[in-house]
């Protein structure tokens, strides 16, 4: 059965279903739906929820629950997932599973509060201080960001990694039809034997620890971690395709601009301009190989890069593309979303 | 052969890093003991700080967490919300606790919050060589603060006066192992934080004005000298809450 829920209360429902025990956050537009469901929605499961004092606390909060083996995550919006940064790198250094919902705001400094895909870098390079990485998802719809969701805390406890959902404004509060996934057993889960559940003693004590004072095991644990994220690049990326196999522009757009992208590709194709999507799901891992491949592809003349920033995922589509293809750009800022027709209009006169 | 005295079996075997005459070894044994006394034995999660006692993660026999600077009462709150049967301790410095974490410790004891922390203030930043800490006494000299803390300095942060004002703590006390009787008396202290705990009262502090003797340019008797006759009087031993 079908029901019609805004994205924010979406995700967050999905995460309860998923076996998330434990919210905790810190209001900011857009994304305050988020903490306001799970505020009445954790006492039913027997869950946590705590409104922290801060950014800071609340991802710290995240840091203590996640340690001692409970599904716990946080949301928040740009300037406050810019607070979380610290709390973020001691995640990924004690390798603990959690899962973060960025809602992307314009930005740089307060910014706006419309949508933008200004923390690409921010997500997909490290974010905080430190060698690491999470996986993050860049969801192009509701009924995906509910799928994403629901699979991102097995994931997070596959890995011991922090899981990304990187939305927009757009994704946060659009309605949508969605189907939701059934309720999981959380006595189904697997016992995390490494979280510091209190039972530990003597032997069996366990320590969650990101202080590597001996520089062999700061180097073991870089090393760790890139293993990790080589396995994660291997295994786990995602991407979606939309009219390439005779494409001669290839767009590259991920999240709300994605789904943008496609109505902008049926407009083209009206006019006899053969353009075609390529979406990463997954923006890290980041679907370069598969990028690569396309970009050998005969048919295609060119790749453009649509994102709301001033262009930040054509990085990796460059670095991808490798030289093979010419890769242009076109975005919007300051939290004005790109239209089918600024797309339409842009392609025609670049050609 | 009677034993009259063992180590509690709530410490691990790894010898203590902290410098000779610095009294984290000794409110580490007390804390070890009150959980011994109170038979917390395998139901202990303990939250390690940033500062020297970052290493208490390898001399408390419970399961530890060891936190970003500051965020332990965060870290705590979830824990224990998480696993409300267990019982849970953040052991913090002062420039931990009333510096950097300031937002944390205030909030997590006006929510209430049902955990146990326990304060060492010695007026430094032991670990990072001496620097002035939000507890530096008016004077003192710091190497950041070489002719002493002035005016341009602020002034010290009663910490456990200002948690005394919020209605979520239970329990709240400055003690100072200076000497047996003192140490005797931060025992006690120790022990009601956790009874208080253990009963659901809610959030409990005991702030332990303590020495750092390296820093302070002292021998370990002229540091116990220091907390006796010039740490008391800016930070008076007593207890400020107990409900």
């Amino acid at each position: 059965m079908k029901v019609l829920m805004k994205g924010n209360e979406a995700i967050a429902e999905a995460a309860v279903r998923a076996g998330c025990r434990a919210f905790f956050g810190y209001p900011i537009t857009p994304q305050n739906e988020v903490p306001e469901y799970f505020s009445r929605r954790m006492p039913e499961v027997n869950g946590v929820f705590i409104q922290a004092e801060s950014e800071v606390s609340a991802i710290n909060m995240v840091y203590g629950a996640a340690g001692s083996g409970v599904r716990a995550m946080t949301s928040s919006s740009s300037p406050g997932i810019s607070l979380k940064q610290e709390g973020i790198s001691y995640i990924c250094a004690a390798e603990l599973p959690c899962v973060i919902v960025n809602m992307v705001r314009g930005g740089p400094g307060l910014g706006g509060i419309l949508p933008a895909q200004s923390d690409y870098f921010q997500a997909v390079k490290g974010g905080g201080h430190g060698d690491y990485k999470m996986l993050v998802y860049g969801p192009s719809t509701v009924q995906e960001a509910v799928n994403i969701m629901y699979k991102a805390f097995d994931k997070a406890d596959q890995y011991r990694i922090p899981v990304m959902l990187l939305g927009d404004g757009v994704l946060g509060q659009i309605m949508e039809a969605i189907e939701l996934p059934a309720m999981v057993d959380i006595q189904t889960i697997p016992k995390k034997e490494w979280a510091t559940d209190g039972t530990g003693v003597g032997e069996s004590r366990r320590v969650i620890n990101t202080l590597k004072i001996k520089p062999e095991a700061l180097e073991d644990l870089n090393n760790r971690l890139a293993d990790k994220y080589k396995t994660l690049s291997k295994n786990e990326t995602r991407y979606e395709e939309y009219r390439t196999d005779d494409a001669e522009i290839v767009f590259v757009a991920y999240g709300t601009v994605a789904r943008i992208s496609k109505s902008a590709i049926d407009t083209l194709r009206e006019k006899g301009i053969k353009a075609g999507l390529f979406r990463p799901i997954t923006l890290y891992p980041f679907p370069s190989v598969q990028i690569l491949s396309l970009s050998k592809q005969d048919s295609v003349k060119k790749f453009l890069a649509i994102e709301l920033s001033m262009g930040q995922m054509v990085e990796d589509v460059r670095l991808a593309v490798n030289g093979n293809k010419p890769v242009d750009f076109f975005g919007k800022v300051g939290g004005i979303v790109i239209t089918p027709d600024d797309i339409v209009n842009y392609v025609i006169k670049e050609r | 052969m009677a034993v009259v005295y063992k180590k509690s079996k709530m410490l691990t075997n790894v010898p203590l890093s902290y410098c000779p005459g610095c009294a984290h070894g000794i409110v580490h044994k007390l804390v070890a003991e009150t959980l011994e006394e109170i038979n917390a034995e395998g139901r202990v999660i303990g939250i390690a700080p940033v500062g020297c006692a970052v290493f208490a993660y390898d001399f408390f026999n419970c399961d530890m967490q060891q936190v970003a600077h500051g965020r332990a009462p965060a870290c705590a709150t979830a824990i224990k919300r998480c696993h409300p049967d267990k019982i849970v301790f953040a052991y913090q410095g002062d420039g931990d606790i009333a510096s950097i974490g300031t937002a944390e410790i205030i909030h997590a004891a006006a929510r209430g919050e049902n955990f146990t922390v326990i304060f060492i203030n010695n007026a430094i930043y032991g670990m990072t060589g001496g620097q002035m800490a939000p507890t530096t006494l008016v004077g003192q000299k710091t190497t950041t603060s070489p002719f002493g803390r002035g005016k341009l300095q602020g002034n010290p942060i009663k910490l456990t006066e200002m948690l005394a004002t919020l209605d979520g703590p239970s329990y709240l006390a400055r003690v100072a192992v200076s000497d047996p009787a003192n140490v005797m008396k931060a025992k006690k202290a120790i022990k009601k934080a956790f009874e208080k705990q253990v009963n659901g009262k809610g959030f409990s502090m005991v702030e332990v004005l303590s020495t750092c003797p390296t820093n302070w340019h002292m021998t370990p008797v002229q540091s116990l000298d220091f907390v006796k006759n010039e740490m008391t009087k800016v930070y008076p031993l007593g207890v400020y809450k107990d409900c």
